[in-house]
């Protein structure tokens, strides 16, 4: 009775497409008290594990849960420094964190999550080219190799474009015309290398984050930060007098500083805080959006593996079409979606800097 | 696996990502985009350029079609003024020979009839003297006729005193 209901539930839910996926991890853990259902396939490791960092480079698992259990990936080097010490070696050298590694007086183990830790506790600071490093590194190993042909390209063919020049020049253009100029004003042209740079660095990274196997390297909150703290500071550091008087003297001249005093006592602290809000918006926004992505892709996968759990292998058969084509759809949302997100970044950097050297009119 | 795993950024990310980051912004900026801008920024330029020659042989030759009609007009206008030039002096030549034509045509009728009158008195006066001439002769035939026999003589005697005896 109870597995007919599941059956039930599980096709009207998949009817009932996005509404499924909180529905069913109701389902789940209202059920995971049951020792039935318990059964029932969990996707959130996985998922969790898709999207987060990792010290090699995971492809797949044979046998999986079996002594004989095989994993297809490519070690990747960690770099640890433990209280001075420099470490370095491959992450194969875990065996998948079967065993422990030994440097000097040193014993680091892995957790099941790729979290390294040492034995007796000491502080480590990880410096590891982890996953989203090497996907980062290759990516912009791509992306110099594609635009250093696109420049050469225009030595030849009297500069029209031709070929993947043809498709990159577009997007430079819209970057300068569009983003840059009638945000900055005059003075774009001393920001554009940054601006394009951070946009074709979030765009292949957003673009080869969605192959099969690859990396979530813009849906990770230490990328994002890092890229809007470059733009925190560019956009304080070309601040001009008018920016900082809107920061410290908002009301300006026009009214007394006995009348002024008590309003900044609020108002200065809102403007500071102003500061660090807006990049601080940026990296959420970045990080969540890419990081939404992958959740709903994998979770929409991992039905698949839910209707096997809860229905046996004929479920899995039933579901998949369904599954694939949202998926599919997905994928074309998250296509725009990279573009878009790259587009976001770079035209609020350049409003933020545009704010900040405005001159007084 | 702690969710707030996901939200804390590791400190091996940001090392890598600054200084890649970085790195590539430099890189790129003298590999990629100032040879690109420069390429493109040139080519807008040519093309500005070809832009602004083509209007100006364009706004040069709508000049120059100007000027060849305004040429044309003159022409038409200087060969229609030729034309009505020719026409009347045309006109003026034509009048004029026919006054003329009319003035000898006078002149030589006139002296035609002069010659005509002149010749006709010659011939009168002619005709006259003839006509003198041949009243004498009768005259003197008839005289002689008159006065070939003495009767006759005595006759006319005789008439002519008989005349003068009306008297």
């Amino acid at each position: 009775m109870e597995r007919l209901f599941k059956v039930f539930s599980i096709s009207f839910f998949i009817f009932l497409s996005f509404g499924l996926l909180a529905s069913t991890s109701a389902n789940d853990s209202t059920g995971s008290s049951s020792k039935d259902t318990a059964e029932l396939y969990n996707p959130v490791p996985d998922v969790m594990h898709h999207i987060s960092d990792a010290h090699d480079w995971h492809f797949f698992t044979f046998r999986k849960g079996t002594a004989d259990e095989w994993h297809f990936s490519i070690p990747l080097p960690v770099i640890l420094i433990t209280e001075g010490n420099l470490d370095v070696f491959l992450s194969s050298a875990f065996h998948h964190g079967h065993e422990t590694v030994t440097k000097g007086d040193r014993v680091y183990s892995i957790d099941e999550h790729g979290h390294i830790s040492e034995v007796s506790d000491k502080s480590i600071l990880n410096f590891s080219i982890t996953k989203n490093v090497a996907s980062m590194l290759l990516a912009v190993l791509i992306l110099f190799l594609i635009l250093r042909k696109v420049a050469k390209s225009y030595r030849k063919n009297n500069g029209v474009p031709k070929g993947v020049q043809a498709f990159i020049e577009p997007l430079i253009l819209f970057v300068r015309d569009d983003v840059a100029k009638p945000n900055i004003g005059h003075n774009y042209k001393k920001y554009l290398p940054y601006l394009l740079t951070l946009f074709f660095f979030i765009l292949i990274n957003n673009l080869l984050g969605l192959l099969p196997g690859a990396a979530n390297v813009t849906g990770n909150i230490a990328l994002t930060l890092v890229l809007s703290v470059f733009t925190m500071l560019i956009t304080n550091f070309s601040g001009n007098k008018n920016y900082w008087g809107h920061i410290f003297n908002p009301l300006g001249s026009s009214m007394g500083w006995a009348a002024k005093a008590p309003l900044y006592l609020i108002l200065l602290p809102i403007e500071v805080l102003g500061i660090f809000i807006k990049p601080v918006a940026l990296m959420i926004r970045l990080f969540a959006n890419m990081t939404a992505g992958h959740i709903v892709i994998l979770s929409l996968l991992s039905l698949i593996l839910m209707a096997q759990s809860g229905l046996g292998t004929g479920g899995a058969f039933g579901v998949a079409p369904v599954s694939v084509a949202f998926v599919l759809f997905m994928y074309l949302i998250e296509l725009l979606v990279a573009f878009l997100q790259a587009y976001i970044f770079t035209l609020l950097t350049s409003l933020f800097i545009g704010l900040a050297i405005v001159e007084d009119h | 696996m702690n969710p707030l795993d996901l939200v804390t950024p590791g400190i091996g990310l940001i090392f890598w990502t600054s200084i890649v980051f970085l790195l590539l912004v430099l890189i790129l900026k003298k590999y990629a985009w100032k040879p690109i801008l420069d390429a493109v920024d040139k080519r807008s330029k040519s093309i500005e350029d070809a832009i602004n020659a083509a209007d100006e042989a364009k706004s040069s030759l709508a000049q120059l079609n100007e000027e060849r009609a305004k040429i044309k007009k003159e022409s038409l206008a200087d060969r229609d003024a030729l034309l009505k030039d020719a026409a009347e002096t045309k006109n003026q030549i034509i009048a004029e020979a026919k006054t003329k034509a009319k003035e000898e045509t006078d002149k030589i009728l006139n002296s035609a009839r002069e010659v005509i009158k002149t010749e006709k008195l010659a011939a009168i006066t002619e005709l006259k003297n003839q006509v003198a001439v041949l009243s004498l002769e009768i005259a003197e035939k008839i005289v002689k006729d008159q006065l070939s026999s003495d009767d006759k003589q005595k006759a006319l005697v005789d008439s002519m005193i008989k005349d003068v005896n009306l008297n």
